[in-house]
């Protein structure tokens, strides 16, 4: 355990240090969500409508930004084949990786996601709900992006790939985060929605660990 | 007694045959060292060893027992320093060691990488991130790792490459320290090793020929 806390320490110590990942991810995540009050006119009932989903959209795009260079740098410079040598297994070492990704860009958008509600003029009673899918979600964007950033490792173009094959694979996360905030605003119960978020994300730990510590001994050899 | 053997080991890279046939066997406190031309194979015969990569035939064995019955086992007894030097150039020396140090289980990870880089000659760059470090330096760092935590097997890949001649004298203590105790090294280099004693593995001499039984992939 203390060598999978180390691993994610070093993860953000370098994330710090270089101090990019975290600050584009939440900034691109509040620019996209600004756009759509310029695209459809400055309509509050349209806006409110439509800012469960918009946010949902934005948390994905944005988590998806840095997910290219996941694996990319330790994989370049060696590190990621002294990994598999050991002390970690491989499974641990996708779960360390993303804890570190979602800790740096996923927790920022935690913090954005409220201010971004406000703006697009959101019912107060779906913030609560707003917070607990991304809560919920984001961790498994993380996730089940590593899978794709994992089989991606290597290819020119790397970063257009994980979109095509990741994004397919978020719509579960998207269409019950958005819709546990829309039964919030509509005053039905969100309970059922969350617990299928919880479920997900639960199945997402094991399994994408062992699909992207699969792909990852396939892209060492 | 210890040994480290492989036999009848061939290594195919994409569509090219590498080496064919090749076999080895390494006791306890004993050097190999691999010689050949580049292309050789002599990078991938270390990889193979550190099972980065699969042969194509043949196995290796520890004791007698196949290496591929207990991948983990074997993966925990070697260490492999290859081109690549695994370094962050944003982390401190002590910073980069201390991780690995932890990886290997060290309680105390940072006095463990102090000492390594006390050894390399690097003490009074501990605190310095190493993006600050000179390409010999950087090879230094990454030597040092060999010594954060005990293993029978050395896999070294051109060790010697960019280190002046203080470095090449750290390099040869640490060397011969790890075999007075009963390690193995294997070792890539084109120039000449401070490794008294050593066998030499020539790759040439398994280079495949046409019309080998072994030879083309079909």
């Amino acid at each position: 355990m203390s060598r999978f806390g180390r691993l994610v320490g070093r993860d953000l110590t370098l994330a710090l240090r270089q101090g990019s990942d975290a600050t584009i991810a939440v900034m691109f995540f509040v620019l996209v969500v600004v756009l759509f009050p310029f695209g459809l006119g400055p309509e509050p009932n349209l806006l409110a409508r439509i800012a469960a989903g918009v946010i949902w959209v934005a948390a994905l795009l944005a988590s998806l930004l840095s997910l290219d260079r996941l694996f990319q740098t330790d994989f370049e410079d060696g590190s990621l084949e002294l990994m598999a040598l050991g002390g970690l297994p491989l499974e641990l070492v996708v779960l360390a990786k993303a804890t570190a990704h979602w800790l740096v860009t996923g927790v920022p958008l935690l913090v954005a996601a409220p201010v971004l509600a406000v703006l697009l003029g959101m019912n107060r009673d779906g913030f609560g709900t707003l917070e607990l899918t991304l809560l919920l979600g984001t961790p498994s964007l993380s996730l089940i992006g590593s899978i794709g950033a994992a089989l991606t490792l290597g290819a020119r173009r790397g970063g257009v790939l994980i979109s095509l094959l990741i994004l397919p694979l978020f719509i579960p996360v998207l269409i019950f985060g958005a819709a546990a905030i829309d039964s919030a605003l509509g005053g039905l119960s969100v309970r059922p929605h969350l617990l299928i978020l919880g479920a997900l994300l639960a199945a997402a730990l094991p399994l994408t660990a062992m699909a992207a510590a699969a792909a990852l001994r396939q892209a060492l050899e | 007694m210890t040994e480290f053997a492989g036999s009848h080991l061939s290594c195919l890279r994409g569509e090219r045959l590498v080496f064919v046939g090749l076999t080895f066997r390494l006791a306890a406190g004993e050097a190999l060292v691999l010689t050949g031309p580049n292309a050789s194979g002599k990078s991938s015969l270390l990889r193979m060893m550190a099972l980065l990569l699969r042969p194509w035939r043949g196995g290796l064995s520890w004791d007698g027992a196949p290496v591929a019955d207990d991948p983990d086992a074997h993966r925990a007894r070697l260490r492999y320093v290859g081109h690549l030097d695994a370094i962050k150039p944003m982390l401190t020396a002590e910073e980069n060691l201390g991780f690995w140090a932890a990886l290997h289980g060290h309680a105390r990870p940072e006095r463990q990488a102090r000492r390594a880089l006390d050894r390399f000659g690097l003490e009074r760059l501990a605190a310095v991130p190493a993006r600050y470090f000179s390409a010999g330096q950087k090879h230094r760092l990454n030597l040092a790792r060999l010594l954060l935590a005990p293993a029978p097997l050395w896999l070294l890949d051109e060790p010697t490459v960019g280190l002046d001649h203080a470095a090449i004298a750290r390099l040869e203590e640490a060397l011969t320290e790890h075999r007075a105790g009963g390690g193995m090294v294997v070792a890539a280099t084109h120039t000449d090793l401070p490794l008294p004693g050593n066998r030499a593995l020539p790759l040439d001499a398994f280079a495949p020929t046409p019309g080998d039984p072994d030879g083309r992939p079909s």
